[in-house]
């Protein structure tokens, strides 16, 4: 690991101030990711700019017809909240099947975004589920955030603050796991609610995505024979030692339907 | 270099150490708490690190040591009272370890494991557990363990 200097602010304020006075900054909370990188000499920040400590980014409020979830707050405090199993119980299950405990104890909902790892399982989660992502700045609908492998619509120095996620009517999030590191080979959240009905994919190609093809038949008949003939091309899917983009192809199909019939 | 405060196993300690400094490394070779171990060359997947920071079980090797500046840690020194915990006895009582490399690592996983799930079932032990590799016993000795100090516990 090169060395580097370390910050950790108190407030949103000093974190973008210290961000924006260092040479080549990088923003963390858990480290999940950003410290194996650094370990293997692939990142070499000049500062560090620890967001952990910040009060006002950690936290799981209900609020109207959403959920709203601070940046810093951990896997496992998703996965364990009360409002989030009672009101979005898919994705407190999406939070308890990453990694392992010791990694739900440390790893953040706002880093996993903002990383985008194109097997992560939280942009499936958001996109599926209509998220809206909250920044220092603006309001960014998932959509429009996550726009290709490790690579999102956040500006130079812009801090996710939160994200804020529509109750859906129903929902389900069906993973075909990498046994050792249980990132999503493929995985599938499938949603239907006020953002409408939405089936977006992670593991399988260069980012996460949506099938509007599913979302169409779903639309009209909200059953796993309802896209039971529906495809993707494995053209462009991720290939791997783990598995081909054909079978990743033929393993979102599977995976919709599960989490179609999950979500009943 | 930055001087941090850090309570571990109820002790404080202010000790200055580089950025880079790894949580598992200051552990060891500053405090000399060699009952934390590394098993995978710090790659963050064997879990033999695990230590409870604020209570909680993480991979002290995925941590830098001045993250935990002005935090409680618990390693496996400080896991034991005048008596080892029934989580302890139970590995003894149930053969849950050969080598005992990992068991540092589980036992700090366990521990916090056991207090949010005080009544588990096999498969909510073997789902705690998939952070923590063990490559002699295959396992069938380490839930056996946790279940038994899950019945002591209650």
């Amino acid at each position: 690991m090169y060395n580097f200097n370390y910050y950790r602010p108190l407030s949103l304020e000093e974190a973008a101030q210290v961000l924006s006075a260092a040479s080549d900054g990088k923003l963390m909370s858990g480290g999940m990711t950003l410290i194996p990188t650094l370990k293997q000499r692939l990142a070499n920040p000049s500062d560090l700019v620890d967001l952990s400590e910040i009060a006002d980014l950690s936290g799981i409020e209900a609020k109207g017809d959403t959920v709203v979830i601070g940046a810093t707050t951990t896997h496992a405090e998703v996965a364990d909240s009360e409002v989030v199993k009672s009101q979005i119980p898919a994705l407190a299950a999406l939070a308890e099947s990453i990694g392992d405990p010791q990694v739900r104890n440390r790893g953040t909902i706002g880093g996993s975004i903002a990383n985008n790892d194109p097997a992560a399982d939280y942009p499936a989660g958001l996109l599926g589920l209509g998220a809206t992502i909250k920044t220092d700045r603006r309001q960014i609908p998932a959509d429009d955030f996550f726009t290709g492998m490790f690579e999102t619509a956040l500006e130079e120095g812009e801090i996710v603050t939160a994200v804020s996620v529509p109750i859906p009517k129903k929902a389900a999030y069906a993973k075909f796991p990498n046994p050792a590191s249980r990132y999503a080979i493929v995985g599938v959240m499938v949603a239907q609610g006020p953002a409408g009905t939405r089936v977006a994919v992670t593991g399988a190609g260069p980012g996460v995505f949506r099938v509007a093809k599913m979302e169409t038949a779903l639309e009209k008949n909200f059953s796993a024979n309802a896209i039971e003939g529906i495809s993707v091309p494995a053209k462009g899917l991720n290939a791997d030692m783990h598995a081909s983009a054909d079978y990743r192809a033929h393993l979102v199909g599977v995976m919709a339907r599960r989490a179609v019939t999950a979500a009943g | 270099m930055k001087t941090i405060t850090v309570t571990v196993n109820g002790a404080v300690y202010e000790e200055t150490v580089s950025e880079r400094m790894l949580l598992v490394d200051f552990l060891r070779e500053q405090l000399a708490l060699t009952g934390t171990h590394v098993g995978c060359t710090y790659e963050g997947v064997c879990g033999a690190c695990t230590i409870c920071l604020d209570g909680e079980a993480v991979k002290s090797c995925l941590m830098l040591a001045v993250q935990a500046d002005g935090h409680s840690i618990t390693t496996v020194e400080g896991l034991a009272g005048d008596k080892l915990t029934p989580l302890q006895q139970a590995f003894i009582e149930n053969h849950g370890l050969q080598c005992g490399f990992c068991t540092s690592g589980i036992l700090m996983n366990m521990s916090e494991f056991l207090e949010k799930n005080p009544n588990p079932s096999d498969d909510d032990i073997r789902h705690g557990l998939i952070g923590n590799l063990c490559r002699c016993t295959g396992y069938v000795h380490i839930v056996k363990a946790v279940r038994a100090a899950a019945a002591v516990g209650r």
